[in-house]
């Protein structure tokens, strides 16, 4: 098994602290895995991605130019990526500030109305999360409960009472998915 | 974790003494790790952010004077900063560790990845004919591993060494098996080990003077000759390497530090095609494995020098394989990292379907 991932977005979606959750769920799951961010000033505004790669087998590049499955959070990003994703791949995206949806017929395209969710929940923070919830139900690559002992890792020690909150995100981003059809 | 922070764990676990540094984009966690990690509270290390690079280097020289296990990190222009203060190291015979996590140049450039100061770390840098052991990472273990052996190889030759990665290796998180914690050498321990340096101790010893100067050119050439003698030594004794797929290889690939795993990739891709390409991954950039290359060449139509940089390490190569295979350079400059894709498309240009370009 291996995934190869791209999460991409604006710099303070989310897009990072995403791939660093889903790093160490498969951390703990014990999987191989590389996590290789865009860094510096984008962080901070403008475009941010990260490349995850879940393997069973020890990884080479870190750096990609296809990639099996993409999370994309902004129009730049999805224009960028959308010719990236291997035929046959998966593309998840939030159709919030889309204003030309993918159109490629050899890929599955899910839009996830994450955005939207996090209006109706008042639980902005939690908007990553989401997404990541629609990663894992198209992608099984890691269980939830991994993702949940990723949570505990990656997140400080004074943050861990908002778990139940970015575990509920996650199962509202699979629900999406599964509303959705998929 | 990060490259850069399994850089600052494997330094306290080492039981290094100090670590001098000032913050530079993409090392700035090896300085924020330590400081988080506290280890002057458990091992006793002290962790100094100093007022500039120049400081740093020579904090370092200060600290190695005295036998201790002292390092400092940064990024490119940084490092051009230290260039005196590691020349001064090397003619002091002193051991020490510089981390390196090279971004674009030259000049400020950007803080993105690159491999463009290799002539820097291997050939030079500062003034003076000297060599730093230069050691380059390609995973987030190896930054971990190579701090014990940057430091192990640095005493044991009584001379500089240097990690040299870059931005990609330092910025990605990956899987990481960190060294047991040692015990920082004792003050009595130090005096057995490093009988030449300045413990402040009276009696017993003759007077210990750490310095580079020498105004009778005579004894400097003698010193120059000890110098090379031992650099000789290194040569003979620490070259390392990686070889992957170069038992059939029709071409070779040569790459360093995380550049060598995308080349991996793309010679994986480029089997699934049926094309035969090898990958010799120098872990050593100085000592160089000019015999391994060589060997590695015997039967191959083509080398293909991957370098994140306009082509440093392919004169190296050159000197290994003469003008017995051809030699070509593939690279990208400024911060910007090749794909597995390029580097194959470059492999097709150059050896394999010339005519098609």
């Amino acid at each position: 098994m291996k995934d190869e991932i791209i999460i991409a977005g604006f710099g303070g979606q989310g897009v990072l602290s995403m791939g660093k959750i889903l790093a160490y769920a498969a951390l703990e799951n014990d999987m191989e895995v590389t996590w290789m961010p865009s860094y510096g000033p984008e962080q901070r505004g403008g475009t941010a991605n990260v490349t995850v790669i879940i393997s069973d087998e020890a990884i080479s590049s870190p750096v990609l130019d296809t990639y099996d499955t993409a999370v994309i959070l902004n129009q730049q990003s999805l224009d960028k990526f959308e010719p990236k994703v291997k035929p046959g791949g998966v593309l998840i995206y939030d159709p919030y500030g889309i204003h030309h949806k993918p159109s490629r017929t050899d890929i599955t395209i899910i839009p996830v109305e994450a955005m939207e969710a996090t209006i109706e929940t008042g639980q902005a923070k939690s908007y990553n999360m989401i997404l990541l919830g629609a990663l894992l139900k198209m992608r099984p690559d890691v269980p939830v409960d991994a993702v949940v002992r990723g949570l505990k890792k990656a997140l400080p020690e004074r943050h861990h009472h908002l778990i139940p909150v970015n575990e509920a995100a996650i199962r509202k981003g699979m629900e999406l998915v599964e509303a959705a059809g998929h | 974790m990060k490259g850069n922070e399994a850089i600052a764990h494997a330094a306290i676990r080492y039981g290094a003494d100090g670590y001098f540094g000032y913050p530079i984009t993409p090392q700035s966690e090896v300085l924020e790790t330590l400081e988080a990690l506290m280890p002057w509270e458990t091992t006793g290390m002290t962790v100094l952010q100093a007022e500039s690079e120049v400081a740093s280097i020579n904090m370092v020289y200060g600290g190695a004077a005295t036998g201790k296990a002292v390092m400092t990190s940064s990024s490119s222009p940084g490092v051009s900063l230290m260039q005196e203060g590691i020349s001064y190291l090397a003619a002091s015979e002193l051991p020490a560790l510089i981390v390196n996590v090279m971004r674009g140049g030259p000049g400020l450039g950007t803080i993105h990845p690159s491999q463009s100061d290799y002539f820097q770390a291997t050939k030079g840098g500062g003034h003076g004919d000297y060599h730093l052991i230069v050691l380059a990472p390609s995973t987030v273990q190896e930054m971990a591993d190579f701090v014990g052996l940057g430091f192990d190889l640095a005493f044991k030759y009584r001379t500089p060494a240097m990690i040299m990665a870059d931005g990609i290796v330092g910025q990605m998180m990956e899987k990481v098996v960190l060294p047991p914690q040692r015990k920082r050498r004792t003050d009595a321990e130090i005096a057995e080990q490093c009988p030449w340096a300045v413990t402040g101790r009276t009696g017993g010893r003759p007077r210990n003077v750490v310095t580079s100067l020498e105004l009778d050119s005579a004894v400097m050439e003698k010193n120059n000759e000890r110098f090379q003698r031992t650099y000789r030594e290194i040569e003979k004794n620490e070259v390392r390497y990686e070889t992957k797929y170069t038992e059939d290889a029709d071409y070779l690939i040569v790459a360093f530090g995380s550049i060598a795993r995308i080349c991996l990739k793309a010679i994986e891709d480029a089997r699934k095609q049926g094309i035969k390409v090898g990958l010799i991954r120098p872990i050593t950039l100085w000592p160089f494995p000019y015999d391994a290359i060589r060997e590695a060449a015997r039967n191959v139509k083509g080398i293909l020098c991957v370098e994140i940089n306009a082509g440093q390490m392919i004169e190296d190569v050159r000197l290994a394989v003469s003008d017995a295979v051809p030699v070509k350079h593939f690279g990208r400059m400024g911060g910007i990292v090749p794909n597995p894709q390029e580097v194959l498309d470059a492999l097709e240009k150059d050896f394999i379907n010339p005519t098609k370009a």
